[in-house]
């Protein structure tokens, strides 16, 4: 059993972590490296003597640093599948029938609990932004991620008002309680930018999982073939 | 593989057991690739990072 996981979350990790990375790095990394130029002061847009044009030329393939994105995706992905592909097993023994296009809204719930949920009020950063303490942000993400997750099986599976109104709570307390901010702004990076990064981030992000949903339900249903049916609810 | 057999009987606990173990080694490698600090890591996953939404700074 723990084999037939183990390759369906691979698979559908390794390959959207794949098409995840490349399509950060045709929509999100000339974003990231044009921050940069300004994180790094190499541009101001402020009280700069002259105007700095808002085209600049980033971009081009570096062989290490985007290297190591496009591994890192796909481990992160692989991970994000090690996680889903149990769920969906567990979905299965209580009757959910797990195929590819099933899958999809997985992935559309997976979104929604790994990258819009805490991303609503910790906007995906660009670098150079100011921000809180690094460790007092990754709490209020994990919990936030946690409650997200949560909240989306007691949608998909909840069976009362009482399932849904707790599933509302979970979704909202995050944001009313609030994230970790910085005391002041700091940041050098223009607001365009900062704005597009994280448009682009989310974007991306809800192609990516929607891809890793529609995988991993193919992988899984592949997997059971014959034998999901049989299985008692 | 007698597939019947696998999930109809004793699966359930096998399946628990394996879908746990699958989800912790899940949280292990994004806790590695998105959270930890170390600097060598911090450095190699940083696009990502700031791409998938972490926190990273």
């Amino acid at each position: 059993m723990f084999t037939r996981i183990l390759t369906s979350a691979l698979f559908a990790g390794a390959a959207t972590g794949l098409i995840a990375a490349l399509l950060q790095l045709v929509f999100v990394q000339p974003v990231l490296l044009h921050a940069e130029l300004y994180e790094s002061g190499e541009l101001v847009h402020f009280g700069a003597a002259s105007a700095v044009p808002a085209e600049q030329a980033v971009g081009g393939f570096s062989p290490v640093r985007d290297g190591l994105s496009i591994v890192f995706t796909m481990l992160i992905y692989s991970g994000y599948a090690l996680i889903l592909v149990p769920l969906m097993a567990l979905a299965q023994g209580r009757g959910a029938r797990i195929t590819a296009r099933a899958g999809l809204i997985w992935g559309v719930c997976g979104f929604v609990a790994v990258h819009f949920a805490p991303g609503l009020t910790l906007a995906p950063e660009v670098p150079g932004v100011a921000a809180a303490d690094v460790g007092a942000r990754q709490v209020w993400w994990v919990l936030t991620v946690v409650a997200a997750a949560a909240a989306m099986w007691l949608i998909g599976f909840g069976k009362s008002w009482l399932h849904w109104g707790a599933a509302a709570v979970l979704l909202i307390a995050p944001h009313a309680i609030g994230a970790p901010e910085p005391e002041v702004f700091t940041g050098p990076v223009p607001t365009e930018i900062g704005a597009l990064f994280a448009a682009r981030a989310l974007g991306i992000g809800m192609a990516a999982w929607v891809v890793l949903g529609g995988f991993a339900g193919y992988f899984w249903a592949r997997e059971t073939a014959g034998q999901g049916a049989a299985q008692p609810a | 593989m007698n597939a019947t057999s696998t999930l109809a009987s004793g699966s359930r606990t096998g399946l628990l057991g394996a879908g746990i173990f699958a989800a912790l080694i899940g949280v292990g490698i994004v806790t590695l690739t998105g959270h930890v600090q170390a600097s060598a890591l911090h450095d190699a996953a940083h696009d990502v990072r700031h791409a998938t939404g972490f926190p990273c700074h």
